[in-house]
């Protein structure tokens, strides 16, 4: 009877549940897992390299591109990155705007994760449920930048366009009478503030509702509670950051620890956990989530009174007025200036970080003096997070792979770049 | 007393049916699905999609060469040939754009200096041959021509 021997299994790269193109060789003995091997690699586009070939604006729209799911907090991270060589200030109100971008961009994210980490374990309707929210905060994405994802909104010295007065509405069709329409668009009346203030305004109720579907659901319980549990010491040694720490108990927030943009005026509370497990890490990012929330309702408050610059008026790394490069020369060759060689940084080195939605992003960026990176690092929550999931793994049954791989919240974009 | 109250409440599903409550309650109300194509979801007036070439209202093109679009592109998705036309001004004999390495980022149309290059509210199109992704001239020019005046009317709105 000695013969028998532990079974290695592929999981992924194709398999729903892998979220993206993560691909695992299980060893199991039985149902339950003896060690797990993520392979990476799959999603790999050289965002790094390609950093080096490009002057400092272009690489803004890659950035979004990492981690696709919380795109503007990777673009943050990069433009402070320059701001930071640059020892460049820039207006009030476009910290503001970018703080309420991240914290939206946050919401993105854990809806998005919510939903998908639901789905795995088998519930279904928290997905469009939080599917519906997202659709929300997609439009106030393209409202402000023009794309629902890939926003390339942030740039050095600011953001690249002041927050719209009008939101677009819903168009007469077919299908739908005037009443109709009207009731879609009740809340796309005034700005995109306006539009913003009544979501915040619904969205607590909107979490009660999830957390009503799940937080004492027998299942989900079981599903959660005790699976891939992490105690401090270890959470710490490996490296984890944002909700993947404070589920473990620790209460390290960027935001709260090394403020940067206007986080030290503002209020807001850093959940934690206790026990470090997954269920755990559910109920730090629902409480996140609210928290987000009332951040982003400061910055409405503050920004509807406010009417400053959205972007630095130093001509040497921000264009000029549009209306003014048409008119005055001296616009037009700054214009030209930086649309085609860009702008040098001083010689120097930095890191800049920010507490994106799975952790602290950060870009380690060396210049020479160039126009362009020397060398641009990226600091992904998601690898180190996904580095542990063998110790994760380790002894529990195989239908909780995917419970940890949801609860680590991995997207490949950036764990690959 | 508190162990008692626990059992009643797992006895009898409570918190499934809390959560029943909520699916329940969605049954009555009016779906929040868009039916693509009759309905459609709203669309920005800043939305990047399909480029087009714009002209002056007098028919003459906009686009005076000036590669700046080619320069600022991140995905080196544009490239330009120009000459000088007869009337000595500069002009563009190729212009093509490669929708497959476009990355919609927007530069393109940032950089413009006289309003050619522009990124239109048009998301829907496709392509049937491999080689239709690389649009030239004149396809941009007629997108140009056809989109004109939602283009005025997303100009105007931009601006408030
Ligand atoms: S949108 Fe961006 S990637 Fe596409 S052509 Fe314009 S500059 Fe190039
Ligand atoms: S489209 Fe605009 S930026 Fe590009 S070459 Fe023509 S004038 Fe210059």
């Amino acid at each position: 009877m000695s013969d028998y021997k532990n079974f290695t299994m592929n999981f992924g790269p194709q398999h729903p549940a892998a979220h993206g193109v993560l691909r695992l060789i299980l060893e199991m003995d039985g149902e339950v897992i003896r060690s797990a091997d993520p392979h990476i690699g799959l999603l790999h586009r050289a965002t790094e390299k390609l950093a080096e070939s490009k002057p400092y604006n272009q690489n803004i729209g890659y950035m979004d591109r990492l981690d696709y799911v919380s795109m503007m907090c990777n673009e943050h991270a990069y433009v402070l990155a320059i701001e930071d060589i640059m020892k460049l200030d820039i207006p009030e109100r476009s910290k503001y705007i970018r703080v309420m971008f991240d914290e939206i961009t946050r919401i993105l994210n854990h809806l998005l994760w919510l939903g998908a980490h639901a789905l795995d374990i088998g519930a279904m309707s928290v997905f469009l449920y939080a599917f519906r929210e997202r659709e929300d905060l997609m439009d106030c994405y393209e409202a402000v930048s023009g794309t629902r994802m890939h926003a390339t909104y942030y740039r050095p010295g600011g953001v690249s366009k002041d927050l719209p007065n009008v939101m677009p509405k819903y168009m007469l069709n077919k299908n739908q009478n005037l009443d109709q329409v009207e009731k879609l668009n009740y809340n796309r009346e005034g700005s995109l503030l306006d539009f913003i203030e009544s979501f915040i305004d619904r969205f607590p109720k909107n979490v009660d509702e999830y957390e009503n579907l799940l937080t004492d659901n027998r299942i989900w319980k079981q599903r959660t509670v005790g699976i891939g549990v992490v105690s401090p010491e270890r959470a710490v040694d490996l490296g984890f950051t944002g909700p993947m720490l404070r589920g473990s108990g620790i209460e390290w927030d960027l935001r709260k620890k090394q403020p940067y943009e206007i986080y030290k005026d503002l209020e807001f509370d850093i959940p934690v956990g206790t026990e470090g497990d997954s269920y755990d890490r559910y109920l730090v990012r629902m409480q996140e989530m609210r928290e987000s929330a009332r951040i982003i309702k400061q910055c409405c408050n503050w920004l509807k009174t406010d009417n400053g610059e959205y972007i630095s008026s130093n001509y040497k790394i921000a264009p000029p007025d549009r209306d003014d490069m048409k008119e005055s020369m001296e616009s037009l060759i700054h214009h030209f200036k930086l649309f085609s060689e860009g702008y040098c940084l001083p010689v120097g080195e930095t890191y800049a970080c920010v507490e994106a939605p799975k952790g602290e992003f950060g870009i380690y960026l060396i210049s020479d003096g160039a126009n362009k990176p020397y060398r641009l690092k990226i600091r992904a929550p998601g690898f180190p997070h996904l580095a542990s999931l063998d110790e994760m793994a380790k002894g529990h049954m195989l239908s909780d792979v995917v419970t940890i791989i949801g609860t680590q919240d991995i997207v490949f974009g950036e764990i690959d770049r | 007393m508190n162990k008692i109250i626990k059992f009643i409440k797992s006895l009898f599903f409570l918190e499934i049916l809390k959560g029943l409550k909520i699916t329940g309650q969605k049954l009555s109300k009016e779906p929040i699905t868009i039916q693509y194509p009759e309905e459609k979801t709203p669309l920005s007036s800043r939305f990047r999609g399909l480029h087009a070439l714009r002209k002056y209202p007098n028919g003459e093109e906009r686009c005076i060469g000036c590669k700046l679009c080619e320069a600022v592109c991140p995905a080196l998705a544009i490239s330009i040939d120009t000459e000088e036309r007869s009337d000595k001004t500069r002009r563009t004999t190729k212009y093509e754009i490669d929708l497959f390495k476009c990355i919609y980022c927007g530069f393109c149309e940032e950089a413009c200096p006289v309003d050619a290059i522009v990124e239109t509210g048009i998301f829907e199109y496709h392509f049937e041959r491999r080689k239709d992704s690389v649009m030239n001239k004149l396809d941009l020019l007629k997108i140009g021509d056809m989109y004109e005046k939602e283009e005025l009317k997303d100009r105007e709105r931009n601006k408030l």
